[in-house]
């Protein structure tokens, strides 16, 4: 074990971590800016508003992420039209491709788990909303849409661990981000245990904060769903005691 | 009971440990690149070509030994080796005082400088002030990167690709300035292609032993000595019938053995 170069290259690591999470961090939230949308009108039922959207999703989650970055990165390059055009600043520089497809792709699967959550909403709560004479856009706003994110919370924390595993694939297109560190001290000093491990270890910290996030972001949103603390119940007198057997 | 087990113990360690001395190499299995033209290279019809592979095919046959070829990207190429998934590299890896340390090399089989291409008409000049701000493209894990991290990590952007090909496709995309590479390789793979055609050489030739090493060897597990040996006679086997001479014909119009 060559502990001595993973501690002479800790900052580098460091360094990639703070890439790896402005990353994700950034697809993930135009992610869901583009997710929203697209997954309210992907639950429409009218083919004509549905169509798109649906595509999106179906083109997005069809094809793996590696293949979208590498069209973005390396496909783009090729076309001389594209590269004087106006967006090549931004499609020149890896970080950028790299964000833009990891958003693309974060964005179909956020909108895919929206629209089940949409779809899954219980029709009395709908014809509840319809009784007592609010509108459609009140119904989204008060009823559909609240309940639908709280549905889709579960699946979405999981979408955010796919993508910060999934951006690991920044490494190879020239990106230092974690994995990226770890290839170059992998190549510095032939210790692929090592180096491996080093930034495995780095992204387990990370996916535990995220699990423990959502799991307090779900204690709060799922509060109605809890068993009632009944313990605290009955110190209060509440609740009568019953006797265990 | 004890006494016996331990005798037939001992028994059978020193067979097996007979046996591994006295393993004769009938078989020895290759790790070659595929993405360095023109010294290794796979054609559209997945055939390994290039100098390095018709050198590996001379020495095999010189030391009547059958090869496979086994293809491995290059950041993974010596862990591989000492991962037992092949017993040597040809693969126009650089002797440097670095990888002697995890690996043991044959002697040279041939040693070119390297150099800096730039974009015609970008002016750029390689000096320190030159390169700041500017992005220079090497590939991960070679000399080159070793290179340009120890002498100009300070002024120039360095961005490392896992082939060499990569390196250019994005050169040609305007995503890097200058390109640090081997002369021949950068020469015959990209200069002289359609889609380098707007690169020049730029700079003097580098051969610093300390970075480059002293040429291309054969990189082998330090503890098969035997094969070292068998490489070093069958290199110089067929430099001295002329095998060697005749492939250099085929891909360069110079020695690329050196000096």
């Amino acid at each position: 074990m060559d502990v001595a170069a993973i501690i002479d290259n800790l900052p580098l690591y460091f360094k990639g971590l703070g890439i790896t999470l402005s990353l994700v961090s950034g697809a993930l939230v135009c992610g869901m800016v583009l997710a929203i949308p697209i997954g309210l009108l992907a639950s429409v039922r009218n083919p004509l508003i549905w169509a798109l959207p649906k595509a999106y999703i179906y083109l997005f989650t069809g094809t793996p992420l590696l293949v979208q970055m590498y069209i973005i990165y390396y496909g783009t390059g090729q076309f001389e039209a594209l590269r004087e055009s106006f967006l090549w600043p931004v499609l020149k520089e890896a970080y950028w491709c790299a964000l833009i497809a990891f958003a693309l792709n974060t964005a179909a699967y956020t909108a895919e788990i929206l629209r089940g959550a949409i779809e899954q909403t219980y029709y009395g709560e709908i014809e509840a909303a319809r009784s007592v004479g609010m509108s459609k856009a009140t119904i989204y706003r008060r009823i559909i849409l609240p309940s639908a994110f709280r549905r889709a919370l579960p699946a979405y924390g999981n979408e955010v661990i796919f993508m910060l595993h999934g951006s690991a694939l920044a490494g190879i297109i020239t990106i230092v981000d974690l994995f990226g560190a770890a290839r170059i001290v992998n190549s510095r000093y032939f210790v692929p245990f090592e180096s491996f491990i080093t930034a495995g270890f780095f992204y387990l910290c990370v996916t535990f904060l995220i699990v423990w996030g959502f799991k307090l972001w779900e204690k709060r949103w799922h509060a109605h769903l809890r068993p009632r603390d009944t313990d605290a119940a009955q110190k209060v007198g509440k609740l009568p005691v019953s006797k265990p057997g | 009971m004890k006494r016996l087990t331990l005798a037939i113990l001992s028994a059978a360690l020193v067979l097996v440990s007979g046996a591994a001395i006295a393993k004769e190499w009938k078989i020895v299995r290759i790790g070659v690149e595929g993405a360095y033209p023109p010294f290794s290279s796979v054609t559209t019809s997945g055939e390994l070509v290039g100098f390095d592979i018709d050198i590996t095919k001379a020495l095999c046959k010189e030391m009547q030994v059958k090869c496979s070829m086994v293809q491995q990207d290059w950041d993974g190429i010596i862990p591989a080796l000492l991962a037992r998934k092949y017993d040597a590299i040809i693969a126009s890896m650089s002797i440097t005082e670095k990888r002697k340390k995890k690996v043991a090399f044959s002697d040279k089989y041939y040693n070119t400088p390297a150099k800096f291409a730039r974009k015609k008409g970008s002016g750029i000049e390689i000096s320190k002030e030159g390169l700041k701000g500017k992005t220079v493209g090497v590939q991960r894990a070679t000399t080159h990167d070793e290179f340009i991290t120890g002498e100009f990590d300070d002024t120039a952007t360095i961005k490392r690709y896992g082939t060499q090909d990569e390196a250019y496709l994005d050169a040609v995309a305007g995503r890097v300035d200058l390109l640090l590479a081997d002369s021949v390789a950068m020469d015959d793979g990209f200069l002289k292609t359609d889609k380098g055609k707007d690169w020049e050489f730029v700079g003097p030739d580098y051969t610093d032993p300390k970075y480059f090493g002293i040429g291309v060897g054969i990189a082998i597990r330090k503890q098969d000595t035997d094969l070292v040996e068998m490489f070093n006679k069958a290199i110089a086997g067929i430099r001295t019938k002329g095998t060697y001479a005749k492939i250099n014909a085929k891909y360069f119009d110079f020695d690329v053995y050196g000096d």
